[in-house]
């Protein structure tokens, strides 16, 4: 016989799980006394966060470096409603989560009683899909079937809500062999006679473009993209979370595109007659015209999930599969193109954008696209780039130059504060690999309590805090767009986060002049160990070309 | 478009919630919707009526087909099924008014499930729009409250889903 809490634990070492992330309460406490065994033993490792939120981020950070789905455990109540935050920032960026909730015991469930909340039901709307158990001998099974679903597929979180109860029930331990879901079949190798389709209509198309978007990084297909791309000659745009597909410098990569993408990139999209969308669901912020791109080009979607196929645009010819699967069934096709002339055009606007002066900024302040192509110049060549969100992430994703790095952000949901959590899960992941959290001192302030976790583990992480006194994208946006103009977005008594760090032990330094720029990135790289570089940048600085 | 969708879920706890609430957050409208136990106990049909465009229609298909707990889902034409919707009326009558009711009770195919000194209550399984001719044939009686179930439906023929 063993207990419900044995069986949730047995489950994470089935799956190789070798760190979680959590915070712990009194509906979860049977699980953590079986999860202090396993960490005596040295088989898992047991991370307390600091807010629940941040555990969420945090596993959301390790999934996307080892492709693994993150684990994160909580409480009931107040810790499951914190963590939701983390949970539906990994569900919008297609995020292998498997997050562990504890509830009330089964005969109090809704009654209101101390730390209950309906966590099934409200975090429905962004999970792929939830457990709530109440017979303990499912639990083998759903532990298998959680990480299955997680990993498998279009990746996403799933939700395993356990009342404590059933944490201590025993039961005779069944194996339950293995996962077979009837409703739950994904499709992955791609329709042969699509791939057929697809190659024909590609064959003479003159100005063909590849959009390359997050789907490409969760199926590891990016080798195989520019592959094609090369043996083609077709030019690549990517959105946001498909940076890092190629190289920055690579002479087929035009940039992102989107509203505040790259003119080049934009150019192309707006000019293409074939557009090859891979991995990539036509969101909004990158494809804002979706009506008015169709009428001028061809459509191929290849995507893993068939319902993001034709919800914000028609597909000429549609595929379902993974990226990673068709690129290599298409690579094999005949593809009789010749793009070259348009290919050397949008190639020439890459050349000229990137001639644009810069404007020596006054002093006290230091230029954000100085700045960012600074830290891209310094950077490992596989150094991992985690954004937060507002002017820092688009100042990030534009300027930084990534090679064999990655860039990674809260591309759907928009989290601020994801990116010192998430940069730290990506550290517990792989301590080695030199990663480099980018924030403002809007973002960096909603989940700064992480830095004594940082501090507790010595994490070498580095983080780049662009500090503009304000809320600098909504600033921005009101500038431009609303008759009262800046409003409610000044941050005149945030600490002085030199000192902060210091508070917590973390090394740092003060960026106010740009002579001092390469010394003092290098300075926060060369450093052994967690280190906060602060960067005075000015109010008004825009996300928009400088 | 009125559409019919029929679909197949895993008889558990909170699917339907998930079904709803789907519908709910991406403002697909169900005009009617009836759920039951298959003769697999494990398996539950959920048929719903749906108006709405073509292109919305495949979004809810393809949006029902990715959860997990759903097993098959099955748009269908109108042509191509069988569907029954179950309704009652409890209708006020006079001794006068009596006789009219049972003749179109009668002519409608439907019958008299209860009845008191003051009020029948009339029971009709048919066709949705048959369902709608009865009510129009009694509000003039004076309807004192009814209920409709929703369409059940299955397709013609050895066809299963």
């Amino acid at each position: 016989m063993i207990t419900g809490a044995r069986a949730m634990v047995d489950g994470l070492l089935e799956q190789d799980v070798d760190i979680l992330f959590g915070y712990p309460g009194a509906t979860i406490c049977p699980f953590y006394d079986e999860l202090a065994i396993e960490e005596k033993k040295g088989t898992i490792k047991h991370i307390l966060v600091r807010q629940e939120q941040n555990a969420g981020h945090m596993a959301s950070g390790y999934a996307r470096r080892t492709g693994k789905p993150g684990v994160c455990v909580v409480t009931s109540g107040p810790g499951a409603t914190n963590l939701i935050t983390g949970i539906a920032t990994a569900y919008l960026d297609s995020i292998p989560l498997v997050a562990i909730t504890g509830q009330v015991p089964t005969n109090q469930l809704g009654k209101d009683v101390f730390q209950e909340v309906d966590t099934t039901g409200m975090c429905a709307p962004f999970v792929k899909h939830s457990y709530l158990v109440k017979d303990a001998a499912d639990i083998p099974r759903i532990m298998r079937e959680a990480f299955y679903i997680a990993s498998t597929g279009r990746p996403g979180p799933v939700l395993i809500d356990v009342p404590s109860d059933i944490q201590n029930t025993e039961f005779e331990y069944v194996d339950p062999g293995e996962v077979n879901i009837r409703g739950y079949k994904p499709s992955i190798t791609g329709n042969d006679k699509q791939i057929r389709k697809i190659a024909r209509e590609i064959s003479g198309a003159e100005r063909p473009l590849i959009i390359a978007g997050g789907g490409v990084i969760l199926s590891g297909a990016e080798d195989l993209l520019a592959e094609f791309a090369k043996k083609n000659n077709i030019p690549v745009v990517t959105t946001m979370m498909g940076l890092g597909v190629l190289p920055t410098l690579d002479p087929l990569n035009l940039g992102m595109i989107g509203q505040f993408g790259n003119s080049p990139a934009n150019y192309a999209l707006n000019h293409t007659d074939t557009l090859i969308i891979v991995g990539a669901r036509v969101a909004d912020r990158a494809v804002m015209n979706p009506e008015g791109l169709m009428s001028h080009c061809k459509t191929i979607h290849i995507d893993i999930d068939s319902a993001e196929i034709g919800k914000n645009m028609e597909a000429t010819v549609p595929i379902v599969g993974d990226v990673k699967i068709i690129l290599k069934k298409l690579l094999r096709e005949d593809i009789d193109i010749d793009a070259d002339e348009w290919t050397r055009e949008v190639q020439e606007k890459v050349a000229q954008s990137r001639l644009r002066p810069m404007k020596r900024r006054s002093n006290g302040t230091v230029g954000p696209k100085k700045l960012m192509l600074e830290v891209g110049k310094q950077l490992d060549d596989d150094a991992y780039v985690v954004a937060d969100v507002g002017q820092n992430q688009i100042w990030a994703a534009k300027y930084i130059n990534l090679n064999k790095g990655k860039f990674i952000t809260s591309g759907g949901l928009g989290t601020m504060g994801y990116a010192l959590p998430a940069g730290m899960g990506i550290k517990f992941a792989d301590p080695d690999l030199q990663t480099i959290v980018v924030c403002g001192d809007g973002s960096f302030q909603m989940t700064m309590n992480e830095l004594s976790t940082l501090a507790e583990h010595n994490l070498n992480l580095k983080i780049l805090l662009v500090n503009n006194g304000r809320l600098g994208m909504v600033n921005e946006l009101q500038r431009k767009n609303f008759s009262q103009g800046p409003y409610a977005v000044f941050l005149p008594h945030t600490p002085d986060f030199c000192k902060l760090a210091d508070a917590y032990g973390i090394a740092h330094r003060m960026l106010d002049d740009e002579s001092e720029l390469e010394d003092a990135v290098r300075e926060m790289l060369n450093y052994d160990g967690p280190f906060l570089l602060e960067c005075r940048v000015g109010a008004d600085e825009s996300t928009m070309a400088q | 478009m009125k559409q019919v969708i029929s679909v197949l879920v895993e008889n558990q706890y909170g699917v339907l919630n998930k079904i709803t609430g789907l519908f709910s957050r991406r403002g697909f409208n169900i005009e009617t919707l009836s759920v039951g136990e298959t003769d697999d106990k494990s398996v539950s049909r959920i048929t719903m009526i749906v108006d709405s465009g073509n292109s919305v229609m495949e979004q809810v298909e393809k949006q029902l087909n990715k959860m997990v707990q759903v097993i098959k889902v099955r748009r269908l034409d109108q042509g191509e099924l069988v569907g029954k919707e179950l309704a009652l009326f409890k209708v006020g009558i006079t001794s006068k008014t009596r006789g009219e009711i049972k003749d179109l009770v009668e002519i409608m195919g439907a019958r008299i499930a209860d009845i008191s000194a003051s009020t029948v209550t009339v029971e009709i399984s048919a066709a949705p729009e048959q369902v709608d001719l009865m009510l129009d044939m009694l509000r003039p009686y004076g309807i004192k409250e009814m209920a409709r179930t929703g369409m059940a439906a299955l397709q013609k023929g050895s066809k299963a889903l």
